[in-house]
């Protein structure tokens, strides 16, 4: 039964969700532009730093991992097919996806499940503003377009390691390591991996706002429904990561 | 008596439990009615009921004649931007000012000038006597204060119905009675219909027009004032001169009880 009514409420979010961000503003309802802008420097801009380390060190590690094999083979140019297609095509998606998890998501659920607990959203419903739109859509619109960003982002600084990393410790030449790099990439591998970052940043959103409407009680539950919904969410992105790459697989 | 709201056997559940009992009655218009009760006798749970925040699983609501129960979604937003709602914990947003605050509402369903905004919100805040805070964030200001700012966007709208949550729960009683004043005021000035649901006697007695009162989910209770000090129903003689509830068991249900079936 609790099953069955998560899944109401759950598909209840995502229906207004739809209509709010989708709908609505096609019938004169407007979207607040000012707080999506805010919310993607929270979530887009701000997270710019730890974005860009841990690509560079993925694509550090990333080159190093794939040298260790290629070189009994005297194949080490390789590495840039490796790196490149790696880094767009799964891990530069992947990564954003959780550290967005972890700063956003949680906070989405913080955010909201705060103000559950503080009658909050109970104001804003009886004053006539959808808690969903109020609150849901900007951070959906947010995340739609800051995925990709920070995924193209991620992508290149990934690469970017593995080149470093390349042109000195493995000796390799970097026009060489470019040229190959660039031989390498198909416009598929890196729009299937935008495609995958925007759905991400969709999942992410509806589960942290799930998760925040959620809360009944006070702070206590606050917390434990932040910390399920970075669970929840990173499980969800793998299993979207799964069904994308099978998809992908198959039929690209 | 005109009604303002007109409440026709409502019951509600929360899972197995019944909370309110086929409660019927009318709030009348340009009053102010409090709605009594201890903790825990659905006071609450009504008056969710009242700003269609919960749907109740039987009996209807009116609101100038017309049923919320069964509303649409958009059809009930219509009617909430003229009822206002001052929440217990005030509900003000905390990320944002006082003034963006009480500007909320108006911003959402009039469209209006910038500075016709600003000048309302200005008038608003005024007259719950927050002038000079409209920058400050609902952290830095007092329980009561925030009392006031959340008043202030409640009326944002000029609303003709306005509900007060606890208006004086946590409130030391000076505060309490400047609440209580601001509500005579706002019944007197806008001819408002105002619905107070509340335990506190002292507010009681210096605001209400009309009592309800509730106890375990039904109505034991409805009048004037002076006809709920006139009662001799032994409930609301309890109620009214803080009497506390004796519970007395057999021996045979203490056994019963302790061992747990």
């Amino acid at each position: 039964m609790a099953i069955l009514k998560d899944m109401h409420d759950a598909s209840k979010l995502i229906n207004s969700t739809f209509y709010w961000t989708a709908i609505s503003p096609f019938k004169g309802k407007g979207i607040r532009i000012r707080a999506s802008i805010s919310e993607m420097v929270k979530a887009g801009y701000n997270s710019i730093p730890i974005v860009s380390v841990i690509s560079l060190f993925v694509g550090v590690i990333l080159a190093l991992q794939a040298a260790y094999q290629l070189k009994r083979f005297g194949a080490l140019i390789y590495v840039a097919n490796l790196v490149g297609v790696s880094i767009t095509r799964e891990l530069g998606p992947i990564m954003t996806a959780i550290i967005v998890s972890g700063r956003s998501g949680s906070a989405f659920a913080a955010e909201i499940g705060s103000m559950k607990a503080a009658e909050e959203v109970d104001a804003l419903t009886s004053m006539g503003i959808n808690p969903v739109k109020f609150l849901v859509v900007p951070k959906l619109i947010a995340l739609m377009i800051m995925m990709p960003a920070l995924t193209v982002l991620s992508d290149c600084i990934g690469i970017l390691g593995g080149f470093l990393l390349s042109v000195t410790a493995l000796e390799l030449h970097p026009y060489n390591y470019f040229r190959q790099t660039i031989e390498a990439l198909l416009i598929k591998d890196i729009a299937t991996g935008l495609m995958k970052a925007w759905a991400f940043g969709v999942v992410i959103t509806l589960v942290g706002a799930y998760q925040g409407f959620k809360v009944e009680g006070g702070a206590e539950e606050v917390g434990r429904r932040t910390t399920s919904s970075v669970v929840a969410s990173i499980f969800l992105v793998i299993v979207f990561d799964l069904f994308f790459t099978i998809l992908f697989y198959y039929f690209t | 008596m005109e009604k303002a709201i007109e409440v026709i056997g409502l019951t509600t559940h929360y899972g197995e439990r019944e909370i309110l009992k086929d409660l019927s009655f009318s709030i009348p218009k340009g009053k102010i009615t409090v709605i009594l009760g201890g903790s825990g006798c659905g006071k609450s749970t009504l008056l969710r009921h009242l700003i269609g925040l919960m749907k109740p699983t039987k009996g209807n609501i009116l609101i100038n004649g017309k049923d919320i129960t069964v509303m649409e979604e958009e059809k009930l937003d219509e009617i909430r931007k003229k009822i206002g709602i001052s929440f217990q914990g005030a509900a003000l947003l905390n990320s944002i000012t006082i003034a963006d605050n009480v500007s909320l509402p108006i911003q959402e369903h009039a469209r209006l000038e910038e500075s016709t905004i600003q000048i309302m919100v200005r008038m608003k805040l005024d007259l719950v006597g927050l002038s000079g805070f409209e920058d400050f964030y609902p952290s830095q200001l007092s329980g009561g204060m925030k009392k006031r700012a959340g008043i202030a966007r409640a009326i944002a709208l000029d609303p003709e119905v306005l509900f007060f949550d606890e208006p004086s729960a946590g409130l030391d009683p000076v505060t309490a009675a400047g609440i209580d004043e601001l509500i005579l005021k706002l019944r007197d000035v806008f001819k408002m219909t105002i619905v107070v649901v509340t335990h506190e006697l002292p507010s009681v007695f210096a605001i209400s027009d009309y009592v309800i009162m509730l106890d375990m989910g039904a109505i034991t209770f409805s009048g004037t004032l002076d006809e709920l000090k006139a009662s001799d129903n032994a409930r609301i003689r309890m109620f009214l001169e803080r009497k506390p509830e004796k519970i007395t068991y057999s021996p045979e249900d203490y056994l019963k009880i302790i061992a747990g079936d």
